[in-house]
């Protein structure tokens, strides 16, 4: 009896040092760079009465970030809606509207474009269903994937509502928009709204008080993508039509 | 107190078994796991130390105040020098290592002002074949100001 307390008590120390060793090892991370996570949230406006379909940003994005040929971490879409609700839009994007798009005339349509990219989610589906935790909610707004942590088992990309998930084909492991994380974590715009001819995209950082964002959100009938869906999108559209999903 | 012993070893049992699980934890899981949420810290580092390909606009004016001079009264006084002249931050880390090309106007031009019933109606736009039948845009129009007169 007396034998075996002891021996308990003996298990209890190391067991109390490994957990204060772990919780120092946690404390003790590399320190901070001078990007305060805490002091942003990033967001993107894009405006789709401004948007001339040059196909900029998507160049500009896969130069930027070196996305494999025939994949996309933005796009760009061509809406033609027909004057009868019933019908559907066609909706056209040949490769990814990197190289502009031909003057295809359907007959009795409205007619104009619509950037996509990753929607940086506040509650995001690709998320939640990640089974390794290597796809995440940064604190500043971000839904970034660690790729040393991705299985590659696309669970995310078929989560996706918007489609902005892809299977890296040489590492197979998923990619997506970082919105520039890179870039804007030193100050700098992304590269797609860098690039833009028009201003029809806007890095808004919505922690920040003096951002343009507040007074375009307030002043503006301003929609996000698949609003029934509730996951908290951060792309906002400006003059989005309402058959645009 | 006797019949308590065999409570006592498998309560000894729980708490070895808790300590092998605490030190595998331990050393599986990486440090800064757990640090923002569920995942690895360090990873949004490692994101972040990507290299920029675009230099953006206020490191190119650093140099080229001329060009800016004339950009700045012309149409296209907000385009971002990059959208048409594509990344240079190399060029901009060393001038002589990496020279921009000049991109080819009959290409650069079209991809924005080639009508498309899609445009927004106020963009200023023309059919090439009619409005220059395949003559470079740039041997009447100065893309840096691009307004004839």
């Amino acid at each position: 009896m007396e034998v075996t307390r002891r021996h308990l008590l003996l298990l209890l120390t190391p067991a109390a040092a490994a957990f204060l060793d772990h919780r120092n090892g946690v404390s003790a991370a590399a320190p901070e760079s001078k990007y305060k996570l805490a002091d942003h949230y990033w967001g993107m406006i894009v405006d789709i009465a401004k948007c001339i379909g040059c196909g900029n940003c998507v160049r500009a994005c896969s130069q930027e970030n070196a996305v494999p040929s025939g994949y996309f971490r933005t796009w760009v879409e061509r809406y033609s809606v027909p004057d009868y609700p019933e019908e559907h839009p066609i909706v056209e994007s040949p490769n990814g509207g990197m190289e502009g798009f031909p003057n295809t005339e359907h007959k009795n349509t409205k007619n104009f474009f619509v950037p996509k990219l990753c929607n940086h989610c506040e509650h995001s589906p690709c998320v939640q269903v990640c089974p390794v935790g290597a796809t995440f909610e940064t604190p500043d707004g971000l839904v970034l994937v660690d790729k040393t942590y991705c299985l590659g088992c696309r669970y995310c990309v078929q989560a996706c509502p918007y489609g902005c998930r892809y299977i890296d084909p040489h590492k197979e492991v998923v990619d997506k928009c970082t919105l520039c994380y890179h870039r804007i974590s030193q100050g700098l715009t992304t590269a797609c709204c860098e690039t833009c001819p028009t201003g029809a995209r806007l890095l808004v950082d919505l922690k920040n008080p003096k951002d343009p964002v507040h007074e375009i959100l307030r002043t503006n009938a301003v929609q996000v993508l698949k609003p029934h869906m509730a996951t908290g999108s951060k792309v906002y559209y400006k003059s989005l039509d309402q058959s645009v999903r | 107190m006797k019949e308590a012993a065999h409570l006592i070893r498998v309560a000894a049992l729980f708490v070895t078994a808790l300590l092998v699980f605490l030190l595998v934890r331990q050393k599986v899981m990486p440090a800064t796991f757990g640090q923002y949420g569920h995942f690895r810290g360090s990873a949004l580092e490692e994101i972040r130390a990507r290299p920029i390909a675009f230099a953006g606009r206020p490191t190119c004016e650093m140099c080229h105040d001329d060009q800016l001079k004339v950009l700045k009264t012309s149409k296209h006084a907000n385009i971002g020098c990059e959208a048409c002249h594509g990344p240079q931050a190399k060029h901009a880390d060393d001038t002589a290592a990496a020279k921009p090309i000049l991109p080819d106007t009959k290409l650069l031009c079209a991809r924005c002002h080639e009508a498309n019933a899609a445009k927004p109606p106020k963009f200023p736009q023309v059919l090439s074949k009619d409005h220059s039948g395949g003559e470079a845009c740039n041997s009447c129009h100065q893309p840096h100001s691009p307004k004839i007169g």
